[in-house]
């Protein structure tokens, strides 16, 4: 037994050194006065690790402890299944607890429509902030001769809805509403391959296995810079995107009417309940990341659209979200 | 050539006392990772994600792939002392590793899991280094029906065991499938199987809830039956001269720790698939292309030697989607993935090109941390030899924590370790009846794969299942699936003819 305990400590003790080589665990940061977090704070995220939503609750997650915003580390826990439907029922289990907040996406909406059994009202949970929202633009491969919408437009009628795949996350998500938006206004039919995550979609589209996407630019930078992709729209207001990005033509710009606009909301919300302080608590640390340089030039580089909001504001926007969805579903058919 | 003096580059770039202290750490932190039940690499590198804010970029990469890299290492050790896979990467080295430590051999298993894993890790850096980027084009080539195609022939190779009961194989591989279809249907968007609503089933059955289960608790349940209150596990003695000696027996294994490694490294660069499919899939050749495909699962050296080779080589392998595509090849790919964009850099086709001191930095680093990893787990084999001289008594205490914190870590949910005791006694059970294991956890692992991958296909060929045979890729690995399943069943249906 000795031995074992020795061996066990032997290496502990090794990775102990690990740690202390790659971490000064400095934490006698003396934060303002107010409610503080008696222990780590849970970040539950709504997806799967190594997704984009993932990836971004971590990068926030980064940014906290870089810059030392809050007195107690922020652990990402992954609730993805029932695209979310896991999370928002832990969320609900869960009000009152002051040590635990959630990563939203757009199935923050959506899982609640299609599961009406969850039980869960999105307006109930107290709101944080909105950190920005996401953009999808329509993508093709370059090899192709497709340089405009109506290029695409043309391109699809003429291969007939059974040879032109277009791949996306699963039903009901984000880009097959985006995909029947698309359907809808100009008249055509797509097949729609469904994949676990936007990252497969995008390699997908490089390696000619489906005709197009409607990645997030994220998704896509890196293959657009290598000339591999290529954007024909996107599917924003206009003048609301900047740098290469904002180079890309809206729909709205092209002529298809104001209606063709779709977000990914990016936003962090606390169970029901909470009391006031711990509210202001988290509003003051995320306004702190949303102020950062890291994530303004993030926000910049990936073709996000910056946009704060919090308090009463932010849950308004999320039953306008809410409502807008419900049409939207509807109109795909995923419910009643 | 350039892509010496590029790696020459590299190895400057590794060799700075920063990074090569952080080798070495992450090795370490890596084994201990590894070697706790549960706690794999995507956990360990997840944890330590936002420390590397504290060094360069190259620097933290460099700490985190040794992590990676150190943890499948780690994983084969409580595997073959436990019973008890470390790591989901580690699943198939218990197959034959514990067998082997039962029967007082667990130096030689451990000896040879540290020796394959060395080996897959070289050879696939080696490819790495010559082939990365006409073989991300191999990746890329690879669209749902290819991928049904392979895992079809992962399957074909574990019915296709000369000897086993197929009907018994059989059911134990649809078993698993079952449980793999629980949780969210991404084809549809709609929960299947979750019993009524039981919110634990959202997420799936992870497969190392059900291989701590059968392999932890069940194996646990077993030794207690068999050993009858003979306390003592082990007579295992060990000297060095017994590691060399073990070390000079391995050439006999050569040949499968290099087919190993090929495979391992193929299988890992394909999106999405990793290191755990790669491991199954080498077990099952290895058993293919032995002459006694009866001794494995019994205790041969073999049956360690190939999954290790294969992980380590498939954990490199998964490195290059990532870089090249930034698609991850693996879940712990997928963090790192993250931490490049933490870190600013811009993974995809470009990262060669704008950023060498990075990518050839981390696979100089590679090659260091396989050598750090090789001697550490090779000095401590004497170290982990005496945890088996313990009276079982204290050892089963100790396996049953680890299996029940295994069993918590990687959804962090209660119904998961309920899962996990019932599958322990449901697994003990089926092995009573005598039913093989291994393919139940085969299908659990490949059955998220490969079910959307034949959906996706189907869909997109509107129902006609010729697209699998059409594309030369697909159709060229289909056939030889389909041959690997009908050998065993001519063979099966003839013994049953001469009953």
């Amino acid at each position: 037994m000795n031995r074992y305990l020795l061996s066990v400590l032997s290496i502990s003790v090794a990775a102990g050194f690990g740690l202390a080589v790659s971490v000064p665990m400095v934490s006698n940061h003396a934060m303002a006065q107010g409610w503080q977090p008696k222990k780590p704070v849970e970040l539950v995220i709504m997806a799967g690790k190594g997704g984009g939503a993932d990836r971004l609750a971590r990068f926030i997650q980064g940014i906290i402890e870089k810059h030392k915003f809050a007195s107690k580390p922020f652990v990402p826990i992954n609730k993805g299944g029932g695209s979310g439907a896991e999370a928002l029922r832990y969320l609900k289990d869960r009000a009152g607890d002051p040590h635990i907040i959630m990563a939203t996406l757009n199935s923050y909406y959506t899982t609640p429509l299609r599961n009406p059994g969850l039980g869960v009202d999105v307006s109930k949970f107290t709101p944080i902030a909105r950190m920005a929202e996401d953009t999808f633009q329509l993508w093709v491969h370059s090899d192709t001769n497709i340089k405009t919408v109506d290029d695409y437009v043309k391109a699809v009628k003429s291969a007939g809805a059974v040879n032109w795949k277009m791949g996306g996350t699963g039903k009901g998500q984000e880009d097959s509403l985006v995909t029947r938006m698309l359907e809808k206004k100009f008249g055509i039919k797509v097949t729609y391959v469904p994949y676990k995550g936007g990252g497969t979609v995008a390699k997908e589209l490089i390696g000619k296995h489906i005709n197009s996407t409607v990645n997030n630019p994220s998704e896509q930078a890196g293959f657009w810079e290598a000339g591999k992709s290529r954007p024909l729209a996107s599917f924003t207001p206009k003048g609301k995107l900047s740098g290469r990005f904002g180079k890309i033509p809206t729909f709205e710009e092209l002529g298809y009417g104001s209606d063709m606009v779709y977000y990914m909301q990016r936003s962090i919300i606390a169970p029901a309940g909470i009391d006031r302080e711990v509210q202001a608590f988290y509003v003051g640390v995320f306004d702190k990341v949303y102020k950062s340089a890291e994530w303004q030039g993030y926000i910049k580089k990936k073709g996000l659209i910056p946009g704060w909001l919090t308090g009463q504001a932010l849950t308004d926007y999320f039953i306008a979200e809410r409502e807008a969805h419900r049409g939207l579903l509807k109109a795909a058919g995923e419910i009643k | 050539m350039e892509v010496f003096a590029l790696l020459v580059d590299g190895f400057v770039i590794t060799f700075e006392p920063l990074n090569l202290a952080l080798v070495i750490a992450g090795v370490v932190v890596g084994l201990f990772i590894g070697a706790m039940p549960g706690l794999g690499s995507v956990n360990g590198v997840a944890i330590l994600l936002p420390m590397t804010f504290l060094v360069p970029p190259t620097s933290a990469i460099i700490f985190l792939a040794a992590i990676y890299y150190g943890a499948m290492y780690g994983g084969a050790i409580s595997s073959i002392m436990l019973g008890i896979p470390g790591a989901s990467t580690a699943v198939a080295t218990t197959f034959d590793g514990r067998p082997l430590a039962l029967k007082g051999l667990a130096d030689k298993a451990l000896v040879a899991a540290a020796t394959a894993s060395f080996v897959g890790g070289t050879i696939s850096i080696v490819l790495f280094t010559l082939f990365a980027l006409p073989l991300a084009g191999v990746a890329l080539a690879f669209g749902p029906p290819e991928t049904f195609a392979l895992m079809m022939l992962a399957f074909a190779t574990f019915i296709g065991l000369a000897g086993d009961d197929i009907p018994k194989t059989l059911f134990s591989i649809f078993i698993g499938l079952v449980f793999s279809a629980v949780g969210l249907d991404i084809i549809s968007g709609e929960p299947r199987l979750i019993f009524g609503d039981i919110t634990g089933f959202y997420h799936g059955i992870n497969f190392l809830v059900l291989a701590i289960g059968i392999y932890g608790i069940g194996e646990m349940l077993w030794t207690i039956e068999t050993s009858q209150g003979d306390v003592m596990m082990s007579k295992a003695t060990v000297t060095f001269q017994r590691v060399f000696d073990n070390l000079r027996e391995l050439r006999a294994s050569a040949k499968t720790m290099i087919m190993g490694s090929f495979l391992g490294y193929f299988v890992g660069i394909l999106p999405a698939a990793g290191a755990t499919p790669g491991s199954l899939m080498a077990y099952g050749v290895a058993k293919t292309m032995a002459k006694d495909p009866d001794s494995f699962g019994k205790g041969n050296v073999d049956g360690v030697v190939a999954p290790e080779a294969a992980n380590n080589a498939a954990s490199t392998g998964s490195m290059l989607p990532m870089l090249t595509l930034g698609i991850p090849g693996s879940p712990t790919t997928a963090v790192l993935l993250g931490g490049m964009v933490i870190w600013g850099l811009e993974p995809g086709p470009l990262v060669f090109v704008d950023h060498p001191n990075f990518v050839w930095g981390l696979i100089a680093s590679l090659y260091v941390a396989n050598l750090f990893a090789l001697f550490i787990n090779i000095g401590f084999v004497p170290v982990f030899i005496w945890v088996l001289k313990l009276p079982f008594t204290i050892l089963a205490p100790i396996i049953f924590v680890l299996c029940v914190i295994g069993g918590y870590v990687p959804t962090q949910d209660m119904h998961d370790v309920w899962l996990m005791l019932i599958f322990g006694v449901a697994g003990y059970l089926m092995r009573k009846l005598d039913y093989p294991m291994a393919p139940a956890v085969l299908a659990i692992v490949l059955g998220p794969l490969a079910e959307p991958a034949l959906r996706q296909s189907l869909i997109g060929s509107h129902g006609d299942v010729m697209i699998f045979f059409e594309r030369p890729i697909s159709g060229t690995i289909m056939a030889v699936a389909i041959i690997l399943f009908a050998l065993p069943l001519i063979k099966f249906l003839n013994n049953l003819r001469k009953r």
